[in-house]
């Protein structure tokens, strides 16, 4: 794939491997994102889908270059066209590019929401009129700015950790599960700031879970498994059924949601340490041939969408 | 806080402290009842020749023979009356014996106390943030060879090296030998306060050190540092928003919870430099069958952990918001 127009973030062949210790001192590679293809644009939401275990959280944690040391990140990252060197990514981080992270261990113990959200810097203190502003929509109260963390219950601390993305001026937002533990209400609230925001030019990431809830917001979908995308649609394909979409694994992620027949899919997702030769996905996969099992596909265009697969059509 | 609230507290700390001070002397003086402990023979051991009707008249006056409730009776007036009773060995009251060692000892375990939390949580905060490179792999091993060293071993190393091959601190004692106490300038006090004080605080440094070190570590690698991070703060704004403010209260529990170890390594570090403080004192006592000083400083020492424990417990209030919240409901 060239790119020919500049995407806010370009994802090119992505893998990420962790050094492991087997048993003594035998060292090896544990490959949890493999050859892994994505592109945002302004004014975009691209959900990636996929079951917990697939690896989506250590995509968010690459892309801003916080994987932990025993982790190597190999591939193409550019932002607005240029390359994420190490250097530059720390440049980004927090100002071009804001995380909403997964759960309240996220927050310090001992500090205040309000300071914690309000960030560190000099500018911390202008934030202050932001601050009101995001926590009224997003429904918390002023006063609970003075909270500390474990005073927050599952749904407050997610929306103090959406408010910690969106009270900067952050262009790209990537949001790693932002809604479980919300009322139904309040995950569509976040949702809707995340819109906007996107409405208003900039780009999100939002990493879940739940398709169901992306579909409403959400542009493009990325399907994830096993550490990898298996397709790229627009949710218009999801909303459109199993016809639309191209992938085995995305018709049978329609057919599992539950107005879709709820319909679960056998057998389960390999693990990083015993991937299969091919096609991650063949051992499931009722289309399987002996090319699955030996050959792993590229991504190929498809019907205004991308897919992995040899026979999708 | 409210007044009351503060009233209630200190109320609360008094029960504790006397309840603990009765416990402390009825076990103290069921043990030394129970020990071979002979003051009596001591003593005419210290006067020569006595003849057994002076003995048993001297064991008379002492009141050795009577019931031990009755025994603990008197000994509990002295205490109740202040003087704690007369220490057999200094021929004066107990409380007056302590409160002249005290002085000493107070002196040194505060060098020590100061000197060992600086330098260690210091030292901790540094191999923390340098973890597994070449700073934290040197000190590291320091430290463990510093722990695992005895107190009166390395009180005599350095007695050997500093004061008999070099000579820059005299061998031993809080002042000059063959000078008025009178005479005796704060420079001499503190000369000879160094030695002892560097032998304590190499024992406990290394501690505090690889205490604080681990706990530097663990909020290094936790979610809100990684979050931290991934917001753009740089390394020192991370250690100053986060770092200090999460290890810093295990450090200050650790070192006022330190105040039990600190007693204990400074009846060693006082009979190696023969440095006439609580600790000297109190292994004198038991050598030379003082009861009454034995168990006055035994008090005195529990008194003094107690108080230790307690500031800890205050500071982890004022600090701590989950357990500042808690205190406040109570």
């Amino acid at each position: 794939m060239v790119c020919e127009h500049k995407h806010l973030l370009d994802v090119q062949n992505l893998s990420v491997s962790f050094r492991m210790y087997d048993s003594g001192l035998e060292q090896k590679e544990l490959k949890v994102i493999s050859d892994l293809s994505v592109s945002i644009d302004r004014g975009e939401i691209l959900a990636i889908a996929g079951s917990s275990g697939s690896g989506k959280s250590l995509l968010a944690h690459a892309i801003l270059g916080i994987l932990p040391e025993n982790a190597t990140a190999r591939g193409n990252m550019r932002y607005k066209g240029e390359i994420m060197t190490p250097e530059y990514q720390e440049k980004l981080r927090g100002r071009q590019i804001a995380l909403v992270p997964q759960s309240v261990s996220y927050l310090d113990p001992l500090m205040s929401i309000e300071r914690q959200v309000l960030g560190a810097g000099k500018n911390a203190k202008e934030r202050k009129p932001a601050l009101k502003n995001i926590f009224g929509r997003l429904q918390l109260n002023e006063s609970d700015g003075r909270l500390y963390p474990y005073q927050l219950s599952g749904g407050m601390a997610r929306r103090v950790l959406v408010s910690t993305a969106v009270i900067g001026d952050a262009e790209l937002i990537i949001a790693d599960e932002p809604t479980p533990g919300m009322q139904k209400q309040q995950a569509l609230e976040a949702l809707k700031i995340f819109r906007e925001l996107a409405d208003e030019g900039k780009g999100v990431l939002l990493i879940t879970h739940d398709v169901d809830l992306a579909l409403e917001f959400a542009d493009k979908i990325a399907v994830f498994y096993a550490g990898t995308t298996l397709e790229l649609a627009s949710s218009k394909d999801f909303r459109g059924g199993e016809a639309s979409l191209r992938h085995p694994y995305s018709k049978a992620l329609w057919r599992a949601m539950p107005q879709n027949g709820f319909e679960p899919l056998d057998g389960f997702q390999p693990y990083a340490e015993n991937l299969p030769s091919g096609c991650l996905f063949a051992p499931r996969c009722e289309m399987c041939s002996e090319r699955c099992k030996t050959e792993i596909p590229e991504m190929r265009e498809l019907r205004d969408g991308f897919v992995r697969c040899f026979h999708a059509t | 806080m409210t007044a009351k609230r503060i009233i209630s507290v200190f109320f609360r700390y008094l029960v504790r402290v006397i309840t603990l001070l009765f416990a402390v002397s009825v076990i103290a003086f069921i043990l030394v009842s129970l020990s071979p402990v002979d003051p009596v023979q001591q003593y005419v051991l210290s006067v020569g020749s006595v003849s057994p009707e002076q003995r048993a008249e001297l064991e008379d006056y002492w009141g050795v023979n009577d019931p031990p409730v009755e025994r603990f009776g008197n000994w509990f007036r002295a205490i109740i009356h202040g003087d704690f009773g007369t220490s057999l060995l200094y021929r004066r009251p107990v409380i007056d014996v302590i409160r002249e060692k005290f002085v000493n000892t107070l002196a040194l375990m505060g060098c020590t106390w100061i000197f060992s939390g600086l330098i260690g949580f210091g030292l901790g905060c540094v191999m923390g943030a340098n973890k597994n490179k070449l700073a934290d792999r040197i000190l590291k091993k320091i430290c463990l060879l510093l722990c695992s060293v005895p107190t009166f071993w390395l009180g005599l190393l350095l007695l050997l090296i500093f004061s008999v091959w070099l000579g820059w601190f005299p061998i031993g004692f809080s002042t000059p030998i063959g000078v008025l106490n009178s005479e005796v300038t704060i420079w001499q006090q503190l000369h000879h306060l160094v030695l002892p004080a560097l032998a304590l605080s190499l024992m406990s440094f290394a501690n505090v050190a690889l205490h604080t070190r681990q706990k530097l570590i663990d909020v290094l690698e936790s979610d809100y540092v990684l979050f931290a991070k991934a917001r753009g703060e740089s390394r020192r704004e991370i250690m100053r928003r986060h770092g200090f403010r999460n290890i810093i209260m295990p450090a200050i529990t650790l070192q006022f919870a330190s105040f039990a170890e600190l007693f204990g390594g400074s009846v060693l570090a006082e009979n190696v430099f023969s440095y006439p403080g609580l600790g000297s004192a109190v292994s004198a006592a038991g050598l030379n069958s003082d009861v009454p000083l034995l168990l006055g400083i035994t008090l005195f020492s529990a008194l003094f952990v107690f108080t230790g424990n307690m500031i800890a417990n205050l500071l982890y209030g004022a600090i701590d918001p989950q357990i500042k919240e808690s205190y406040a409901n109570e």
